[in-house]
């Protein structure tokens, strides 16, 4: 019994040190090491597109029940292979560019998205052993390959040269780097508590007995979590923060010029950093693949996929959010909530368990009632709109 | 490690180095003068890591200026474009030959 | 194994030409946006370079300042000062040649310099390693006062930033 559930724990890990083993029977070693580059990112580049195909999926069966409707299910059972019909429409589309578009850049630009998209799955714990690169620095990595993803939705939106694009660039712009400090500070704690940045260590320090000492289970760790998790949202332009491509604004911002496979390629960098994004949630503060009885990777994608059905869900249920509300829930919400959180993660570490809850508990509140407070809902004054002088 | 020698990493920065100074020599658009000096400040970075990885004992010390001045190249950039749009915002413009008030 | 050591100093040479072709397209480029992205495409290369010397948390950092945060400074104000249709204007000013003869003599000056210095590289030096844990050791030990000293000129540059940019209060409309 333990054999069997090793066995399948491992069964990846295996089957590519087992080809290896293979290889390195005739054939040189830098072929092998080669191979083993090969190996993990041929992996990575399948999974990217296959988890991007079924998330369309899994989203449109989740809105469609939480609209009280069925969802696709009439291209094979449940609709299993809609997302290849949907494929198969988007390669066929015209692909259409505008007359002043800049061409190059107009062209690149879908190109650049996915490119970062899948970088990040290089550093994503999948599972015992299962990380194709334990960089030492993996959170940091992380951290600045996502920020990349700014660049190509600035060069779709200028060289579409048309102004809702360019309003939506400028929107994403101001909405994805003000997100990112509440996001990489939420994550702080997690880090200080596991003293290393490697996505994998992090991840081993949460074992605990069973596997359950996930960093969820303490006050910071619930704080973290929720911040991370709301900024993710934002990061990957998911309602209810998805002003950058608000279709009833800005008719789909910066993506309006785009038809046909760029696109689906828009769509498909989304979904893949959506993904990501709920790993690293779930590596940082939900043990990532730690976890009783069941093989490392089924928690691993179990944890990340119920992250993303919470997503599904806000977008079914929460309206959509007002530009300077954005901005003040991040600057004057997340931010300050983020460093508190750090404060008590360094007095968790030095005070006893029992003493430590009620410590935080009382700060936590404190701060959650000073914060409410000092943030009373803005009320913008009438003005009076004078046409052209 | 590999090794490639010292001087040539030296020569590229030279090289990056003084593209940056000709573009922020010859460049009328104050943006353009900023970003050209972003690659000098780059170019300097590229050195300060590269000897400290190869005559030092202790590579931290080359690591942590290079940290510093990348905050510094930052902060340069966010307020050097802030007087930009601030002079935008009042002169409708942004060559540098064209602010020309205390010029006579 | 040699072969892959190989390749390796070919991608670095390789990763250096393209930082240089880039850095000429910054200078030259006449659009700023192109110029802006040329910036970002070198920016990125030099994170290649300092994975190449082994400051893999000085890449990691250059990108998201650099590419996450100044480039989109820079592209920032791109957008709210250039016209989207982009009426050519000439970009450079008059002092081209003056400045690529002067520049011609200080590289050759300093790249003779260069090759005669002996430099002091030694094998200890080169096997010397750093990790996030030594830098930040060294920030928190050895350099505690300089990283003090940044924190307070970031949050002067971050409070002088927002005061001279923002927008005086509109004036009472008759």
């Amino acid at each position: 019994m333990e054999n069997i559930g090793s066995f399948i724990d491992m069964i990846f890990v295996t089957a590519k040190a087992w080809i290896l083993a293979l290889l390195g029977q005739f054939l040189p070693v830098w072929i092998v090491v080669l191979a083993s580059i090969v190996i993990s990112g041929v992996a990575i580049l399948c999974l990217g597109p296959v988890i991007m195909m079924y998330l369309t999926l899994l989203e449109r069966k989740v809105i469609g029940r939480i609209q009280n409707r069925y969802g696709p299910n009439r291209v094979g059972i449940w609709g299993l292979l809609q997302p290849i019909a949907d494929g198969i429409k988007m390669f066929t589309k015209e692909d259409i560019v505008p007359a002043n578009a800049d061409k190059l850049i107009h062209l690149l630009a879908p190109i650049m998205t996915v490119v970062p998209a899948l970088m990040i799955f290089v550093v994503v714990p999948f599972g015992r052993q299962m990380t194709a690169a334990d960089l030492n620095i993996g959170f940091l990595y992380f951290i600045a390959v996502s920020s990349i993803t700014i660049l190509p939705i600035f060069m779709a939106s200028w060289s579409s040269r048309n102004k809702y694009s360019l309003l939506g660039g400028m929107r994403t712009a101001a909405q994805l780097i003000s997100y990112e400090v509440p996001m990489t500070l939420a994550a702080v704690p997690a880090i200080m508590m596991s003293q290393s940045l490697s996505t994998n260590t992090i991840v081993l320090t949460q074992a605990g007995s069973f596997g359950l000492n996930w960093f969820i289970f303490t006050p910071w760790g619930i704080v973290g979590f929720i911040v991370f998790f709301l900024c993710a949202t934002a990061e990957c332009n998911r309602p209810p923060f998805d002003l950058p491509e608000a279709e009833s604004e800005l008719v789909a911002g910066f993506h309006t010029e785009y038809s046909g496979m760029k696109f689906a390629l828009f769509y498909m960098a989304e979904y893949m950093n959506a993904f990501t994004l709920c790993g690293i949630a779930a590596t940082l503060f939900l043990g990532g693949w730690q976890g009783p009885f069941l093989p490392s990777w089924v928690w691993f994608f179990g944890k990340t996929l119920a992250l993303i059905c919470i997503m599904i869900w806000f977008r079914g249920t929460f309206p959509r959010f007002r530009v300077d509300h954005l901005m003040a829930f991040a600057w004057k919400f997340l931010l300050p909530l983020t460093l508190v959180n750090i404060l008590l993660t360094a007095l968790w570490q030095f005070t006893s368990a029992s003493a430590a809850w009620l410590f935080s508990i009382m700060i936590l509140a404190a701060m959650l009632y000073m914060l409410v407070k000092l943030n009373r809902v803005f009320v913008p004054e009438k003005r009076n709109y004078v046409l052209a002088d | 490690m590999i090794a490639i020698p010292l001087q040539h990493i030296l020569i590229f920065s030279l090289l990056l180095f003084a593209i940056g100074l000709y573009g922020a020599l010859v460049r009328r658009n104050i943006i353009g003068i900023l970003i050209s000096i972003e690659l000098m400040v780059n170019a300097s970075n590229i050195n300060l890591i590269a000897f400290s990885k190869y005559t030092s004992l202790s590579p931290e010390t080359g690591q942590i200026f290079a940290l510093f001045v990348i905050a510094l190249a930052a902060t340069a950039a966010a307020v050097g474009l802030a007087i930009v749009l601030a002079l935008y915002r009042i002169r409708k413009t942004v060559q540098a030959d064209e602010v020309h008030l205390l010029k006579w | 194994m040699e072969l892959l050591q190989l390749g390796a100093k070919f991608g670095i040479y390789a990763v250096m030409a393209a930082i240089l072709v880039f850095a000429l397209g910054v200078v030259t480029f006449r659009n700023l946006f192109h110029c802006a992205l040329c910036l970002a495409a070198a920016l990125i290369g030099t994170a290649g370079i300092y994975i190449a010397l082994q400051a893999e948390f000085l890449a990691g950092v250059q990108i998201l300042l650099y590419v996450g945060g100044v480039i989109t400074l820079v592209v920032f104000a791109i957008m709210l000062t250039e016209h989207l249709a982009g009426k050519t204007v000439r970009q450079n000013n008059a002092q081209s040649l003056p400045a690529i003869v002067g520049l011609a003599g200080f590289v050759t000056a300093l790249i003779a310099l260069i090759l005669k210095t002996p430099w002091p590289v030694t094998e200890a030096a080169l096997k010397a390693k750093t990790s996030a844990m030594g830098l930040g050791e060294a920030l928190m030990g050895t350099y505690v006062f300089p990283f003090e000293v940044i924190s307070i000129v970031l949050l002067a540059a971050l409070i002088g930033t927002v005061v001279i940019a923002k927008k005086d209060a509109p004036e009472e409309r008759p």
